[in-house]
């Protein structure tokens, strides 16, 4: 892990690099190192730690900040294999426009991270945040023509009847 | 036909093969081959759970492969979140359901970052010796069903006799044999009863001795060599990349273990070994989980003999239940205990992301707590989940048979990949 003053560095590293308003926040808390950055700047951002030696991406997982604004969180973990230390970069998009650039497919602005291809659409699936530019959104975990993004803090745990044959018309809508 | 099923079933060739499509369709003479799409799975013997793979073919190579998953989702996560920390943990475990002490650790080891409580040694060592045995069942599980699909029927018995001793220690330590719940914020819910100790070395001094007879089975088995040896190589540099941790990476020779790298839970007093492979083939991976049963076997046999005395658990009452018999006379255990059990403990608010070395890889837990005594996210970053992105790459090209065999040497649970 970095140490508070590490962070400072990285986060003063990025505000020269990609503008002053990048990074919103820095939080050290139980060793553990979060930069919070703009959503517009995430790739941007993840290219300029991956220089770092930041060149794994561990995870990406939605959070739901509700009742917040902005309310949808995505979080990114990064590991940096030579000296084992690890950051978190973490982004912030309401609800009403949960849109982020997609970091899996290669871009301009530098490689892409594969690795993020399904942990982006599980993030869609649960949460509702739509990955612009990613090669292939869609849901992964729920079906297809499932309403509503579970994970969300409003989302109601069983909120949905459970099937039998006796009520599967009712449930299901059909009319039969 | 709806966008979602037109971008599943739509199929990414290589230029190459895109050249030899378009020769197939352009072709004025009858064509002798097609591409044929068919559906593996979801229930298959050979998927290692429900896992449906949509592979395109030509002839015996595969040109195209998809997983599509989501058959087992239970909503674990979401469940997670309606109940408070200590209950989350039978859950929890029920994820990685051949790792259940993995998925405790990584979410216990999360919630004892974020309260900053301190597990004592003993309960640190406990946690190793479970940990590894855990280790050690998992790859037998996996080793049995992988012969299997490549035809080594006997294999299956002799792993599953190993196993069963294993999980009769699970159930002498804490009285289940899988999903044992044994791992608790701050420590472990019970001591080693008596015996178990003396069980334990009987199995590890035998346990070396198995191995050397599975390795004698397959090691030069010519079928297992001509199924294994050279098929579907990936590198080092395309796993990282895809986030591929675990026995997977360190078999194309990259040594990344936590347990090494970033010990956890006392693993810097251990001495062991991380073996790697070199060619990144199906082979080093069967080689390389094989090996690391001797790792485990020597990580646990330290662990019993320099098991430090001391309590189990942490003292701090405000996250350990107090012990029965303080029930009786003290007036406060009895309010810990209550409120314990009744509103749970409450968490001080923050996120942490806590990472350990589970069988298939980094086994990561993020958990977010907003100050009550339920938390408010957690999630698993599932080393299953993410390695399964490595199937495409690793099988485009090489015959369908290899494609079992590759199936077979990912080890994917589809418990942890579905949640």
């Amino acid at each position: 892990m970095p140490d508070a003053t590490g962070l400072e560095l990285i986060a003063q590293g990025l505000r020269e690099a990609e503008g002053e308003s990048v990074v919103t926040d820095t939080l050290f808390f139980r060793e553990r190192a979060t930069l919070s950055v703009e959503p517009a700047h995430i790739r941007a951002v993840l290219a300029h730690l991956r220089a770092r030696g930041y060149a794994f991406l561990a995870s990406v997982h939605g959070v739901d900040y509700y009742p917040h604004e902005p309310r949808l969180g995505v979080c990114y973990e990064l590991l940096d294999m030579a000296n084992v230390e690890r950051i978190t970069v973490k982004v912030r998009v309401p609800s009403t426009a949960p849109e982020l650039e997609s970091v899996t497919p290669d871009a301009a602005d530098g490689a892409g991270w594969p690795t993020a291809n399904h942990q982006e659409r599980e993030v869609y699936d649960m949460f509702g945040v739509v990955f612009r530019g990613h090669p292939d959104l869609r849901r992964i975990l729920m079906p297809e023509d499932y309403e509503g993004h579970p994970q969300r803090r409003d989302f109601p745990i069983g909120g949905e009847p459970v099937i039998f044959t006796y009520n599967e018309h009712e449930a299901l809508g059909s009319s039969e | 036909m709806s966008e979602y099923r037109r971008r599943e079933q739509s199929i990414t060739l290589a230029p190459f093969e895109q050249q030899l499509e378009d020769q197939l369709e352009a072709g004025g003479d009858e064509p002798t081959q097609e591409l044929l799409t068919l559906n593996f799975g979801p229930h298959h013997p050979a998927t290692h759970g429900v896992l449906r793979l949509l592979v395109t073919l030509q002839g015996e190579v595969v040109r195209d492969v998809k997983p599509i998953i989501g058959y087992v989702h239970t909503g674990i996560e979401k469940t997670a979140e309606d109940k408070s920390y200590w209950k989350v943990i039978p859950v929890i475990e029920r994820m990685d359901y051949l790792a259940y002490y993995f998925n405790a650790m990584a979410y216990c080891s999360a919630v004892e970052t974020l309260i900053d409580v301190e597990v004592p040694k003993r309960a640190q060592y406990l946690r190793v010796i479970h940990m590894e045995l855990n280790r050690i069942v998992s790859h037998l599980v996996w080793l049995g069903t992988s012969a299997l699909d490549l035809g080594a029927i006997s294999m299956f018995w002799y792993c599953f006799r190993e196993r069963e001793k294993i999980l009769d220690l699970f159930e002498m330590s804490s009285g289940q044999r899988m999903h044992t719940r044994y791992f608790q914020i701050g420590g472990v819910i019970e001591d080693i009863p008596r015996g178990f100790a003396e069980k334990l070395s009987g199995f590890l001094a035998e346990m070396p001795s198995r191995v050397d007879q599975y390795g004698d089975l397959l090691n030069s088995n010519e079928i297992v060599l001509q199924r294994l040896r050279g098929t579907c190589p990936l590198d080092a540099e395309t796993l990282l990349s895809l986030g591929v941790t675990g026995p997977l990476l360190r078999a194309a020779g990259n040594p990344w273990d936590l347990r090494k790298a970033a010990p956890y839970s006392s693993y810097e007093d251990f001495d062991f070994k991380i073996p790697v492979g070199t060619q990144g083939d199906n082979y080093d991976r069967y080689a390389c989980r094989l090996a690391e049963m001797y790792e485990s076997v020597k990580i646990v046999q330290q662990a019993l003999d320099g098991l430090p005395e001391g309590p189990h658990i942490t003292e701090d009452r405000k996250v350990a239940l107090p012990p029965r018999h303080e029930l009786a006379t003290s007036m406060e255990a009895l309010i810990h205990h209550f409120k314990l059990v009744t509103e749970g403990m409450r968490v001080p608010p923050g996120e942490v992301y806590s990472p350990v070395e589970s069988p298939r890889g980094e086994l990561g837990c993020f958990v977010r707590s907003d100050g009550s005594s339920k938390p408010a996210r957690v999630h698993m970053r599932d080393p299953s989940f993410v390695n399964l992105q490595a199937t495409s790459p690793m099988v485009k090209g090489a015959y369908i048979a290899d494609m079992i065999a590759t199936l077979a040497m990912l080890d994917p649970i589809l418990g942890g990949i579905d949640r």
